[in-house]
């Protein structure tokens, strides 16, 4: 993930609208052929942030730079990105071939040239052949291909996408999913996506960034962020996670043990850093929570339990376990599904396990 | 409430019936009359003659009254749709001090009494001691026809999303190419309409244009009423079915123009 120069660097980058901070101190590193994932909840200053490295909103503090260069006071038109949006914007009124070219013109390339390079880019997106359509007569997912094509044929610097699949349903939504990313990887284009899918966030990206409020929570590759949530923000946002309260009463090397306020204890591998008698918060993926036979199980963290209630979501069902701790669980059903009041064990990885001290943030690591 | 059959409505029928005919009937008498061949006309005709139209096309006074007209309404049309679409752009795209009040500005002269705003503009004339002269004429239409222009092309401009100007400028266009490449070919529906308008506005204005004409020039509206002060000649309902053809027709080609050239916009 880290590999080569950055292409984007953010370095307190502080934007807004008119007196409303929208995004403040944002430091932000993408590697050049990565692709970056912004991440968040509505209102969190994703697309603000996307907009000000294409330069539609002025940095109000620090620096933004591209390629080495500082682009703070560079118009849009200058800065060499590709822009895909939510809702295409294709020009309605130029057929699909002047909209792709439509770069290409004001770089003066020439005509045969152009028209290679268009070809060859519709050929990328998998569309060949329509290039004397009109937008209109193309359907959506159609429509956010030859948008990529147009961004990506002028070999942009960074391709900014905001939310580009939104539009398109469900299916469809999947379809171009698996194709962005090889589009992505065949060009090796350094991508930043916005989005508040969380499961396209992770499928897509080599780097995701959680953020909040206008703040990056955490950044990092997704089973990083998924597995070490670096604040409770992050926890409680992505995935479905079991934040159960406690004080630590032993410390060890590298673990701890917990007492847990609703009852039981439990030991965690990475509790570096965390004092004896600290109030802290467990954090537990509910995927990680294994959910077994009685006496199945030898190892620590073991805990019985009964099925309170159970939800079928086709190749996984959803737990909820009460007993000597209460927890919910999502685990794959390899034999048999449990039902309503059956008696069970529940294990949990000391390693699973995540502390996050009084302020919501994680103990070491 | 009465049903549909009760008298009420069967009133609300024929009251509605009563002011199409008052509306209509008399433009319908003007024109069937202008091909009525008698000279002090009336009902029933008898028969059809192009014979009014031919001597119209005889009478200097007219013609020239129709050129002027014609320039008038051309050169009107020209610049109200030039800064009709400045105007616009600035007020829908940019953000700068004192925009409410230069929009009220704009759009003033249509809420002004056509016959306080054509003293105004004499009295200012006076004041700079200039004389009346055809500039002025063409100058207080373009006052008048402004505001319509504004609001056709504002309104469309308002619809066209800013994502496709933020599309064209992410591609390397500049500012002034993204107007000519992207902005303006969107607008241009909204354009022709403005055109139009102007046009036919201009061309039909009697109460400020009374006021400002120089002597001695008339337009086909003044034309008009200086020629039925002499007498009732059924040239003039032959000048009325001409004025008609165009304020009517304009519009109606315009509207086919717009729909051609914004067909496959969504
Ligand atoms: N043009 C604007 N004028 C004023 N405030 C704005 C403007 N655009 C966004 N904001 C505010 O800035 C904050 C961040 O908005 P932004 O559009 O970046 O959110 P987002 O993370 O992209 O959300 P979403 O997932 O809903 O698209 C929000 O509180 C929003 O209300
Ligand atoms: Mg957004």
């Amino acid at each position: 993930m880290t590999q080569g120069e950055p292409t984007v660097e953010l370095r307190r980058v502080t934007l807004g609208y008119g007196g409303f901070i929208a995004v403040k101190d944002v430091d932000l590193t993408v590697p050049t052929g990565t692709f970056v994932t912004l991440l968040g909840p509505s209102g969190c200053g994703k697309t603000t942030i996307l907009r000000a490295i294409a330069g539609l909103v002025p940095a109000l503090g620090g620096e933004i730079i591209i390629k080495g260069r500082r682009v703070n006071d560079v118009p849009i038109h200058k800065r060499n990105i590709g822009l895909v949006f939510q809702n295409y914007a294709l020009f309605p009124h130029k057929t699909v071939f002047d909209n792709v070219a439509f770069g290409l013109k004001y770089r003066g390339v020439d005509k045969a040239a152009i028209e290679k390079r268009v070809k060859r880019a519709l050929d990328v997106v998998r569309l060949p052949g329509v290039e004397s359509k009109l937008p209109s007569e193309l359907s959506g997912g159609q429509q956010q291909r030859i948008a990529l094509a147009r961004a990506v044929v002028i070999e942009p610097d960074v391709l900014l996408l905001d939310e580009p699949l939104s539009a398109l349903d469900a299916n469809l939504r999947e379809e171009m999913r698996v194709e962005l990313k090889s589009i992505q990887r065949t060009l090796g284009i350094t991508t930043i996506f916005v989005t508040h899918d969380q499961e396209e966030a992770l499928a897509l990206s080599d780097c995701v960034v959680v953020m909040d409020h206008g703040r990056i929570e955490q950044a990092g590759a997704p089973e990083e962020v998924y597995r070490w949530p670096a604040s409770r923000f992050v926890a409680d946002f992505l995935g479905q996670s079991n934040l159960l309260p406690g004080q630590i009463i032993d410390v060890a090397n590298s673990g701890a043990t917990v007492r847990l306020s609703g009852g039981g204890e439990i030991l965690v591998r990475n509790g570096a850093g965390a004092q004896l008698g600290q109030a802290v918060e467990t954090v537990i993926r509910a995927h990680r929570v294994m959910v077994r036979p009685p006496g199945h199980e030898t190892g620590p963290n073991l805990f019985d339990g009964r099925v309170q209630s159970v939800a079928y979501l086709g190749g996984m069902a959803a737990y909820v376990i009460e007993g000597e701790i209460g927890v919910h669980a999502i685990n794959t059903i390899d034999r048999q599904i449990f039902r309503e009041g059956d008696r069970v064990q529940v294990s949990i990885a000391p390693e699973d396990c995540v502390l996050l001290d009084d302020k919501g943030l994680r103990i070491g690591h | 409430m009465n049903g549909q059959g009760g008298w009420g409505w069967r009133a609300v029928k024929a009251f509605t019936v009563l002011v199409y005919l008052f509306m209509f009937a008399p433009i319908a008498v003007t024109v069937l009359l202008s091909f009525n061949p008698a000279q002090f006309g009336g009902f029933p005709m008898e028969g059809v003659t192009l014979r009014w139209f031919w001597e119209l096309a005889a009478n200097d006074m007219v013609l020239r009254a129709l050129r002027t007209s014609l320039l008038i309404g051309a050169l009107s049309a020209l610049i109200c749709t030039l800064l009709g679409i400045l105007a616009a752009m600035a007020l829908v795209r940019y953000e700068f001090r004192g925009k409410e009040w230069i929009n009220t500005l704009l759009i003033s002269p249509v809420l002004i009494p056509e016959t306080v705003l054509a003293v105004g503009l004499l009295l200012f004339l006076r004041w700079l001691e200039q004389p009346r002269s055809l500039v002025l004429l063409l100058l207080g239409h373009v006052m008048l026809t402004l505001p319509f222009v504004v609001l056709v092309v504002q309104a469309r401009l308002i619809g066209i999303k800013r994502v496709y100007e933020e599309a064209a400028l992410s591609l390397g266009a500049n500012r002034f190419q993204t107007f000519r490449e992207v902005t303006l070919p969107l607008l241009m529906p909204a354009v022709l309409a403005g055109i139009l308008l102007a046009f036919t506005i201009s061309f039909d204005n009697v109460t400020a244009t009374m006021f400002w004409r120089p002597a001695g020039v008339e337009t086909m509206p003044t034309q008009i009423f200086s020629m039925l002060r002499n007498s009732i000649s059924p040239e003039i309902n032959a000048l009325g079915t001409l004025m008609i053809v165009v304020t009517v027709g304009l519009p109606v080609i315009g509207a086919a123009l717009a729909r051609y050239v914004g067909r496959g916009q969504r």
